[in-house]
């Protein structure tokens, strides 16, 4: 499996002027397999730390290792490898819609990644298929398109160029429940399928707690949590702490809790917090009887 | 009742282009908003809210039905362009994305556009701007560079543009949808308090149904047409329908509703955690006075 690494990694912002700020600090994280998530609120650094992975941004510190190997090293074409291995959907992608059909769209990085015509369409069409994109849709302007729709053409964009990992900046803002469903199932269905590693930036914790297997928070361009979604989530008064939100039913759970019923404090999931409650009861009305 | 909009049987259509054919986006939509309300419109992309949006703002000629405001007819065809100038000062409207809708780079002088252009003298102008920016808590960023402030700062900003027009009448379409937590609850916070303190009427579009939860009513609009309207509980209260037409509801209504289904005497239509748990212990404490009594009888 394809590994990330980043090694002691600072950047900073400004530097050398009065305004010189740390985005991140003393970053060190390997990164691979799965989906991970990553939350923190404006600020935290998130963003500044998508842009290192594909090399978008330069490290004032530090090293990021893609396959064990610098990918700011001079001498080799890393870098260039780097922006195809790492696939980066940014925040509101349709934005940055521009051929004149959807095929075309979908087909402009596998053409710069050299690739014949026929390797091109393979790619196109099976990306639109893990973004849930019917084939009728590939001759239309991609401008005619709802906004779910456009979302998972510029979605199918990175996909085509078969990424060994899929970095992803707030996915599903903006889009109604229906659509934030299609977008995440399409990017687990492609990890899946593929064996690509995941990684998604978001506010969502729902999203971020029915999708992600490992959780990093981030607080003032540092690292301060790193773990299991249930590690994650059992630390819901501190995510508050660093100006995060837990999901509704997490808080649900804590007030549960203090009145008497433990369902545990990972609690992250409407359906597991019924079968636990429901199992709650059933204990306690069994305990009564004996 | 004192309605501030009333929208009576309205139809809307988008022309087609190329081989597209034209789209009904609004289909024969009847509601009223009653002034000082809190109203969210909710609906899946495509539902047709934001048409409705631009519609009560008079930006966009509806094929057939009317939009009244404060009384006064403004899809009728005697308007006049005059007219129309006259009401749109009635009504605000907040966009989505906080960096489309700030065009200068200082905060103050953002706030002060809307005013200057309505050709104020620029006491008054320095009055409702100071007023405006005091109103959204954004004082101590009055001579702050726009581009450099958070989503949740720059939407604070944008609305207090519109309110320093005065606006009766302010519309939020999915002004929140693009902002974190926190600046999520900035605005939401101040957007309740013009409407609690200053009695502006509030439309907002969102697709956070914990926001819903806080409205008076909400409006649910369903390709193109109202799936119903009602207080958040009565709307939330039917999650099957709600679920049919693409939406959610607030996690505490789905996770009593699954309890309800599972056996549990409890109601749904709450939204509140700490009252959502409440709700959960006393069906338990129920249940388990049920149980002794069955097992002594």
């Amino acid at each position: 499996m394809a590994s990330l690494e980043l090694c002691g990694i600072n950047y900073i912002y400004n530097k050398g002027t009065p305004y010189e700020t740390y985005a991140l600090k003393d970053i060190n994280l390997k990164l691979g397999g799965g989906i991970t998530g990553i939350i923190g609120h404006t600020g935290s650094g998130k963003s500044t730390l998508v842009q290192l992975l594909n090399g978008l941004l330069r490290p004032t510190e530090g090293k990021l290792l893609l396959d064990d190997e610098d990918i700011w090293e001079k001498k080799t074409d890393r870098l260039r490898e780097a922006r195809f291995k790492v696939g980066l959907v940014m925040q509101y992608p349709e934005y940055q819609l521009f051929a004149s059909t959807v095929y075309e769209d979908i087909a402009f990085g596998p053409r710069n990644m050299g690739l014949s015509d026929e390797e091109i369409k393979e790619r196109v069409y099976a990306a639109a298929k893990f973004s849930m994109l019917s084939p009728e849709v590939m001759t239309r302007s991609p401008f005619e398109l709802s906004g779910g729709q456009k979302r998972r053409v510029a979605l199918a964009g990175i996909i085509a160029m078969n990424p060994k990992f899929l970095v992803l900046d707030e996915p599903a803002a903006g889009l109604d429940p229906g659509g934030r469903c299609g977008i995440l199932e399409g990017i687990c269905n492609f990890s899946q399928k593929s064996g690509a590693s995941v990684i998604i930036v978001s506010h969502s914790m729902e999203d971020m707690a029915a999708y992600c297997d490992r959780v990093i928070a981030m607080a003032s361009g540092k690292i301060v949590m790193d773990g299991s979604r249930s590690e994650v989530y059992g630390r819901a008064d501190e995510l508050i702490g660093i100006g995060l939100d837990v999901p509704q039913v997490t808080r649900i759970a804590s007030a549960l809790a203090e009145r008497g019923i433990d369902i545990g404090r990972d609690v992250y999931t409407v359906g597991y917090a019924a079968d636990m409650i429901c199992s709650a009861a059933n204990i306690q009305s069994s305990d009564k009887t004996n | 009742m004192d309605n501030i909009i009333e929208v009576k049987n309205l139809n809307y259509t988008y022309e087609g282009y190329g081989d597209m054919p034209p789209v009904k986006a609004l289909k024969d939509v009847s509601f009223n908003i009653e002034r000082g309300s809190f109203t969210v419109i909710l609906g899946h992309n495509g539902s047709g809210k934001s048409t409705l949006a631009s519609v009560m703002c008079m930006l966009s000629e509806v094929d057939s039905g009317e939009v009244i405001i404060d009384g006064r007819c403004v899809t009728d065809e005697s308007m006049t362009d005059e007219d129309i100038m006259d009401m749109r000062r009635r009504v605000g409207m907040v966009f989505q994305n906080p960096d489309n809708q700030l065009v200068a780079t200082i905060v103050e002088e953002d706030v002060a556009f809307g005013c200057e252009n309505l050709g104020m003298p620029s006491d008054e102008i320095r009055r409702r701007v100071d007023a405006a920016l005091e109103t959204v808590g954004m004082t101590k960023y009055a001579r702050h560079a726009a581009h450099k402030l958070s989503g949740g700062q720059k939407q604070r900003v944008a609305i207090a543009g519109v309110i320093a027009m005065k606006r009766e009448i302010i519309i939020f379409d999915e002004s929140t949808a693009m902002l974190d937590p926190m600046g999520r609850r900035e605005v939401l916070d101040t957007i309740e308090r013009l409407n609690k303190e200053d009695s502006i009427t509030v439309v907002l579009i969102t697709h956070h149904m914990e926001e819903a939860a806080r409205a008076d009513r909400i409006i649910v609009m369903n390709g193109g047409e109202v799936l119903c309207t009602g207080t958040p509980n009565e709307v939330f209260g039917d999650p099957e329908r709600m679920w049919a037409a693409g939406l959610d509801v607030p996690q505490s209504t789905e996770l009593l509703y699954k309890l309800k289904k599972a056996g549990f005497d409890v109601r749904i239509d709450i939204f509140d955690p700490y009252e959502c748990a409440r709700e959960i212990d006393h069906a338990m404490r129920r249940m388990r006075l049920g149980g002794e009594t069955g097992g002594k009888s």
